[in-house]
């Protein structure tokens, strides 16, 4: 097993301050717009975004909610172990609002389908968007594509990319790993 | 990741503390779900499920068949009073006769204690048992533990009381099971004649006196007396025992400390509590039916897991 780097802090640091910068563009106050971060590793993302907008953009208020899609997953039974939830946390309303769903790493694509699903146990968006910081393309299973990405990737099969989170890992890092 | 230790519930005691609380984590989430707007998942959506029935019972059966809902199953019931039972077709003939529909999981309430046992070393399903005759109620017992958990913190360290009809109730056996399992500490209260001799060797502590009961304990699970399993005269008269072992506010109030009341159900008001108990803000009987539903999911979706 080797792996690299493929992103290093100072430039996860730059490609979510530009996501941000995207989305500010797109939904300037976010009195209609709610982020979902997809549990369990989109919520850092979507933290960190939050963070970014409300403390260096001037940002008054964006409603962040965690979303688990366990239960939504189509690879109930077929793996070898039971799937395990994690913890839904939205306190607010997203009938009519903008959803903007977030993730770490797009790779088939299966996820976001989940999470589409998932989302609509919520009420009924106006809109969903989807914000991934790595794009693995040429692996997608369905027809899903992100409306905002941070840095597209063309990573073989046999190989994974790892995201490292300061608050969960100890340091901001993504790793490209070959199996 | 976790899973389950067993293929089948058949009681608590053949469960371990881990167990438990990946039940109890599982069904934690399943809560949150019940409590959305949409409280349906599509997880199970490719599993069936028999609820066989061969003794009344409408909480239960309606909590099982909800939560099999809402996790997306296709549910098919049997009961045993519209069947070919009465005909005199065996256990095994007529679960068997449901499996060939391709069924996945099978729910039963049987009036013998050791049904489920004897089915599932015969049928290739997951079995859930849903009561045995006086033998084990396991999801019941993992609701009250899940209760007594969300009321009062943790269900270690906790003192609990149960009342009642020992001897006949499911309930109570399999409660004892899950509480001594979590660390709680047990006495069972009740007439006597209601009491199973060498019930100690469970390691619980026996007590006759209600109101030291009550005083010892945190948690009252007061037991329905189930007049339809007894055989013989037990206690005098069912006025007798409301003096001795029914709880009503003025009982509760005279104790230095808020305890907390829980009934498995059905409730004889006026019996075995008041109605002003039974509707307390000390009592969680309302929580407890909530509670099974998640708790039923939180099963059914571990045991489905291992179905391949």
């Amino acid at each position: 097993m080797s792996q690299k780097v493929l992103l290093s802090e100072k430039e996860i640091n730059i490609i979510l301050h530009r996501l941000a910068c995207q989305l500010l563009e797109n939904h300037l106050d976010f009195k209609d717009t709610v982020l979902i971060g997809i549990q369990p590793r989109g919520t850092f993302v979507a933290d960190r975004l939050t963070k970014i907008l409300k403390e260096e953009y001037g940002v008054k208020e964006i409603k962040l909610g965690f979303l688990d899609i366990t239960f939504y997953r189509d690879d109930f039974r077929r793996g070898d172990k039971t799937l395990e939830a994690t913890k839904t946390k939205i306190d607010f309303l997203i009938e009519d609002k903008k959803v903007v769903l977030v993730d770490d790493v797009l790779y088939t694509g299966r996820s976001i389908r989940s999470a589409l699903t998932a989302i609509q146990s919520f009420g009924r968006p106006s809109e969903i968007e989807l914000l991934t910081l790595i794009d693995r393309r040429f692996s997608r299973h369905l027809p899903i594509q992100p409306n905002y990405r941070g840095r597209q990737v063309d990573a073989i099969n046999n190989e994974k990319v790892k995201v490292l989170w300061k608050e969960n890992d100890g340091e901001d890092v993504i790793y490209l790993i070959n199996k | 990741m976790a899973e389950l230790s067993v293929k089948h519930l058949l009681g608590i005691k053949y469960l371990n503390e881990n167990d438990i609380q990946l039940i109890f984590e599982t069904a934690d989430h399943f809560k949150e779900v019940i409590n959305r707007s949409i409280k349906k998942v599509p997880s199970l959506r490719d599993i069936t499920i028999a609820n066989i029935f061969f003794e009344n019972s409408t909480r239960t059966k309606l909590s099982f068949e909800l939560a099999e809902k809402r996790l997306s199953a296709d549910v098919i019931n049997f009961s045993a009073a519209q069947s070919s039972v009465k005909k005199g077709e065996t256990l095994i003939d007529t679960v068997n006769n449901i499996l060939s529909m391709k069924v996945d999981m099978v729910v039963m309430r049987h009036p013998n204690p050791g049904a489920g046992i004897f089915l599932s070393k015969h049928v290739n399903a997951s079995i859930v048992n849903a009561g045995d005759g006086a033998h084990e109620h396991p999801t019941q017992a993992l609701l009250d533990s899940y209760s007594i958990r969300e009321k009062l913190g943790d269900v270690a360290g906790k003192n609990v009381v149960i009342v009642g009809d020992i001897l006949h109730s499911r309930v109570a056996l399999s409660n004892i099971f899950a509480l001594k399992l979590q660390g709680a500490n047990v006495k069972v209260c009740g007439p006597k004649t209601l009491l199973p001799k060498h019930i100690e060797s469970l390691g619980v502590e026996v007590e006759t006196d209600l109101r030291k009961a009550l005083n010892w304990c945190d948690v009252a699970n007061m037991l329905r007396i189930q007049n339809e399993r007894l055989d013989i005269s037990y206690f005098p008269t069912t006025r007798e025992y409301t003096q001795q072992f029914g709880v009503n506010k003025k009982l509760l109030n005279s104790l230095d400390k808020e305890i907390v009341i829980m009934h498995p159900g059905p409730i004889n008001r006026g019996v075995e509590i008041t109605s002003d108990v039974a509707d307390s803000k000390q009592s969680i009987i309302l929580n407890q039916v909530e509670n099974g539903v998640a708790i039923r999911m939180a099963v059914i979706y571990l045991l489905a897991s291992k179905i391949k």
